[in-house]
């Protein structure tokens, strides 16, 4: 635990990657393999979840401190971070600190913290082990507990010093630590030494069941005709689903995310319509809600998802498909390494051997002889229900991670909306300390009093946004609201409706759960409209429009 | 009868004495606990403090203004009332204001620290009957480790930056904060470097003769020759100005209370926090509070709410005063000067539309 400390204080001193990385190298190569597969794990982002309710915790701190349960609340508030909070609180202790390494961290205490059920005994078992730690340790081990570990570093970083740990080059340490993986000694040791899951070569020496890393596409920010001519090019829809690798074996189908979650059982259908692939077949793909050859929203296919099993009703109710775009392993070959152009061929070989109606389905092609071909079918994606188009260089293999250059995604423009900010709440993390996560309102009706004001309209709440904002502009945001809240509610502040945004939304659908009928998809601060008063913000009637054309564009297609 | 001690639109304010403490706006005489620019502010006719601070304040309010100095404990008439100051140990010069008429006591803390400063004097707890104390950090997460402590990490940081030829910049508050590090830090590591805005004050620690290390402005010969060896001394106003660039690879700190969360250093963008505050922390303002004896508390400047409901709970009658930098101990950072003078204003005219 002290040297896990120590890697966490070194990290939590620089912002700089390459001696984030260098201190996470140090690390793997110093501890022993049970405590660097904890560390990985944690490092990696992976959780362990629901080990003590932080009811208990508020006891515990409570009952060690004397403090009012509202001055916890209070100190909570104003840090922003409550595994912080407990640690800020906890009386400075002159003791010397217990030796105890991370595993016997994770097993005696964490997943102890787990298996006994009386709170009483829970919250002694907290108070002992912060006891048992000194300061720093007790910040990270309330992390951990709290499952808000974090020290600014991707996953991608740790595989790179694991990597240089292990002698081998970052993809194929991404490789072997793609899947489900153990926090476990043996498996840090396969990690190093390549164990049975081989390296480069493939999947015959592979763990059959692991996916492989996926690929991922970078946003196109330049104008398409920098990438050279049309004709080297691979042009598919952008949908809007679940990306997802489909492994099918002898004996079984497996559906990995990307978060490499295994979600097999959320999708039966899909894993029924690969029986009737070629075993050893490994496809790349997008699961969507999909009816009468066309997606469905997001929202419906969000239903299904985190759903270990399915219920029958639902799988009818929401219809899912899985658009496959690539193929990676054929009949037991690793065909990352083919052109794209060559896979592409050979994904559409395989599914045509599967029935028409199968929910299996080849992503269809788009054609463009000229750029501007490719910029028409990208206004259209609306019509499609997607969010633009996907460029993938007709030449390119099937790289690891987000690397530049071959696979571009070009998205349409947002909907946007001027909108009034009316609630605030704290932020946390980086944000601690300030108002940053805000509420929008647009007006219930549009202003007849002819710019008198005050004709009693009200702002009805129709967004939620905390990006989009400059640190600057955040901290002009958080002076306002401090001088101009109208009221407190708990963490939320009432503001006075004064500032106006944009908003960008990526799609509108209908909601009950929603005061204003419907909701908007990933809203965004896209500027501040300073050159805004509130009274010129958009109405609520702006919004029921948009959604009955969507709804309508929707209805006419099919 | 009024109480002796008013809240009024200018500031404190003691009618048997005719005098304000630490007004913010011009009135005809003036107690001023310490020369931060929330608490000395200009146009006042005649001002009193500390004589160990007179020159501080002068240079904050110029060489017109009319300042009597008195030394600590030593009290003077103002009609029938007494006045004596006495040590806050928040920066050079800082005094609490201590009240006394027909046998009633009062004692204005202004700003001040219970932790150990080579550049003042060390606070001395003020027996009375109201007590009006700052809140500025009035959380239980507000409790300081032990000055010494923060300076060897400082040290060994500098140290550590100089084995990666990386110039150390630190930002601290120009007046106060900026010499107590300086006093405080081993400066036998290498040359150091203070921003004009710290150096200006440097004349007054020298006539108080508050011992020093030798510093150095920013000249372009020297910022060379000591690229990845200097100590750089900036107020937070600098932070990412195009003064800074010229100092190469550099690490950057921050000194300050707030940095004892981690997510004001985050946001702040510096590599290294150091907790290091000239405020009293959450510990030392319910120890204060119970050395003075005082039967009734005034909570001001920060988290008055919190510690007026704590104290309330607690047995001990607290209220709240309201200052015009009331919303303070909310603001994520130690405002630099600039900072507050420029926002006057407004902040008044944000406050008038409330409350119309």
């Amino acid at each position: 635990m002290q040297r896990f400390t120590q890697l966490f204080i070194e990290m939590d001193r620089t912002k700089r990657t390459s001696e984030k990385v260098a201190a996470m190298e140090r690390y793997f190569r110093e501890v022993p393999s049970e405590d660097a597969a904890w560390a990985l794990y944690f490092l990696s982002g992976r959780k362990l979840k629901r080990l003590v309710p932080s009811g208990i915790l508020h006891d515990a701190i409570a009952q060690i401190t004397s403090l009012p349960e509202w001055i916890i609340s209070e100190s909570y508030q104003s840090v922003g971070d409550f595994a912080e909070t407990l640690a800020l609180l906890f009386p400075q202790s002159r003791s010397e600190p217990a030796t105890i390494t991370l595993s016997q961290l994770v097993s005696d205490r964490m997943l102890r913290l787990r298996s006994i059920a009386a709170s009483k005994n829970q919250r002694a078992l907290i108070l002992q082990t912060w006891n048992d730690l000194d300061s720093t340790q007790r910040l990270v081990f309330n992390k951990l507990i709290t499952s808000n570990f974090r020290v600014g570093v991707t996953q991608t970083l740790v595989i790179r010093a694991l990597a240089v740990v292990a002698d081998v080059t970052p993809a194929i340490m991404a490789h072997r630590f793609a899947g489900t993986w153990e926090p476990t000694a043996d498996s840090y040791a396969r990690l190093m030494t390549g164990g049975d899951r081989g390296d480069s070569a493939g999947p015959s020496i592979g763990d059959l069941a692991q996916p492989y890393p996926f690929y991922l596409a970078h946003p196109l920010m330049q104008p398409p005709e920098d990438l050279g001519t049309v004709n080297d090019w691979q042009i598919e829809w952008k949908y809007d689903g679940l990306r997802a690798q489909l492994i099918h074996r002898e004996q079984s189908t497996l559906i990995w995310s990307r978060g490499d979650e295994l979600i097999s059982g959320a999708f039966p259908e899909i894993a029924e319509a690969a029986a009737d692939l070629p075993p050893n077949t490994v496809l790349d793909g997008e699961i969507i809600a999909w009816e009468d050859d066309r997606p469905l929203p997001f929202a419906l296919l969000q239903r299904r998802i985190n759903r270990k099993q399915v219920e029958a009703a639902l799988w009818t109710d929401v219809p899912v498909a899985f658009i496959a775009f690539d193929v990676l392993e054929e009949n037991g070959n690793d065909l990352r390494e083919q052109p794209l152009v060559d896979r592409r061929r050979k994904l559409d070989e395989l599914l045509s051997q599967l029935p028409p109606n199968a929910s299996i389905k080849p992503a269809p092609l788009l054609s463009a002889r000229t750029w501007s071909d490719l910029s028409q079918h990208r206004l259209a994606s609306r019509e499609h229900s997607v969010e633009g188009v996907m460029l993938k260089r007709l030449s390119s293999t099937y790289g690891v991670g987000r690397k530049r250059g071959d696979w571009w995604k070009w998205k349409i423009d947002p909907y946007t909306v001027d909108a009034v900010l009316i609630y605030a709440q704290g932020g946390s993390g980086r944000r601690s300390g300030l108002f940053t996560d805000y509420t929008f309102g647009v007006w219930d009706r549009p202003d007849e009093s002819q710019g008198n004001g005050g004709d009693g309209r009200e702002l009805v709440p129709v967004a939620k946004a905390y990006s989009g904002l400059t640190d600057d502009e955040i901290r002009q945001v958080d002076r306002f609201i401090r001088r101009n809240t109208i009221e407190k509610r708990g963490p939320v502040r009432i503001v006075k409706p004064e500032l106006v945004f944009e908003l960008a939304f990526e799609a509108i659908q209908p909601s009950n759960r929603h005061k204003a009928g419907l909701a908007i998809r990933f809203p965004r601060m896209n500027r501040w409209r300073t050159d805004k008063k509130p009274e010129d913000a958009d109405t609520l009637e702006t919004l029921q429009a948009l959604l009955r054309s969507t709804m309508r564009e929707n209805r006419e297609e099919r | 009868m009024p109480e002796l001690i008013q809240q009024t639109e200018r500031g404190l304010y003691c009618e048997a004495g005719d005098f304000h403490i630490d007004p913010w706006q011009p009135v005809d005489r003036a107690v001023i606990t310490h020369a931060h620019s929330d608490h000395a502010r200009w146009g006042s006719r005649a001002y009193l403090a500390a004589a160990g601070g007179i020159e501080v304040l002068r240079s904050r309010l110029g060489p017109d203004a009319a300042i009597q100095g008195i030394p600590f404990n030593e009290s003077i008439g103002m009609n029938d009332v007494r006045v004596s100051l006495h040590p806050a140990g928040h920066i050079l010069g800082s005094a609490q204001v201590r009240v006394e008429y027909q046998g009633e006591v009062w004692g204005i803390s202004g700003d001040y620290k219970l932790q150990t400063d080579p550049t003042c004097d060390a606070f001395e707890p003020v027996a009375c009957h109201t007590f009006i104390t700052e809140s500025t950090f009035g959380l239980p997460i507000y409790r300081w480790k032990g000055p010494e402590e923060v300076f060897d990490e400082m040290n060994e940081w500098w140290r550590e930056n100089q084995e990666r030829r990386r110039t150390s910049i630190i930002y601290a508050y120009a007046l106060g904060k900026a010499q107590r590090i300086l006093a405080s830090i081993d400066a036998s590591i290498g040359p150091i470097i203070v921003h004009g805005a710290i150096a200006r004050f440097l004349g007054a620690y020298e006539a108080a003769r508050i011992k020093l290390p030798p510093t150095h402005p920013a000249d372009p010969e020297l910022v060379k020759s000591t690229r990845g060896t200097a100590l750089v001394i900036a107020p937070p106003s600098a932070v990412n100005s195009p003064w800074l660039r010229k100092f190469g690879r550099q690490s950057s700190a921050y000194a300050s209370g707030w940095m004892q969360v981690r997510g004001n250093r985050r946001r702040a963008n510096v590599d290294r926090g150091f907790v290091l505050s000239d405020h009293v922390d959450w510990d030392g303002l319910l120890s204060t509070i119970r050395a003075t004896g005082a039967h009734t508390i005034g909570v001001t400047h920060g988290y008055t709410d919190q510690v007026a409901r704590y104290l309330n709970e607690h047995g001990i009658n607290a209220r709240i005063y309201h200052t015009r930098f009331s919303d303070r101990g909310e603001e994520a950072l130690e405002p630099d000067e600039s900072e507050i003078n420029h926002t006057d204003t407004e902040d008044t005219e944000k406050n008038k539309e409330l409350d119309s």
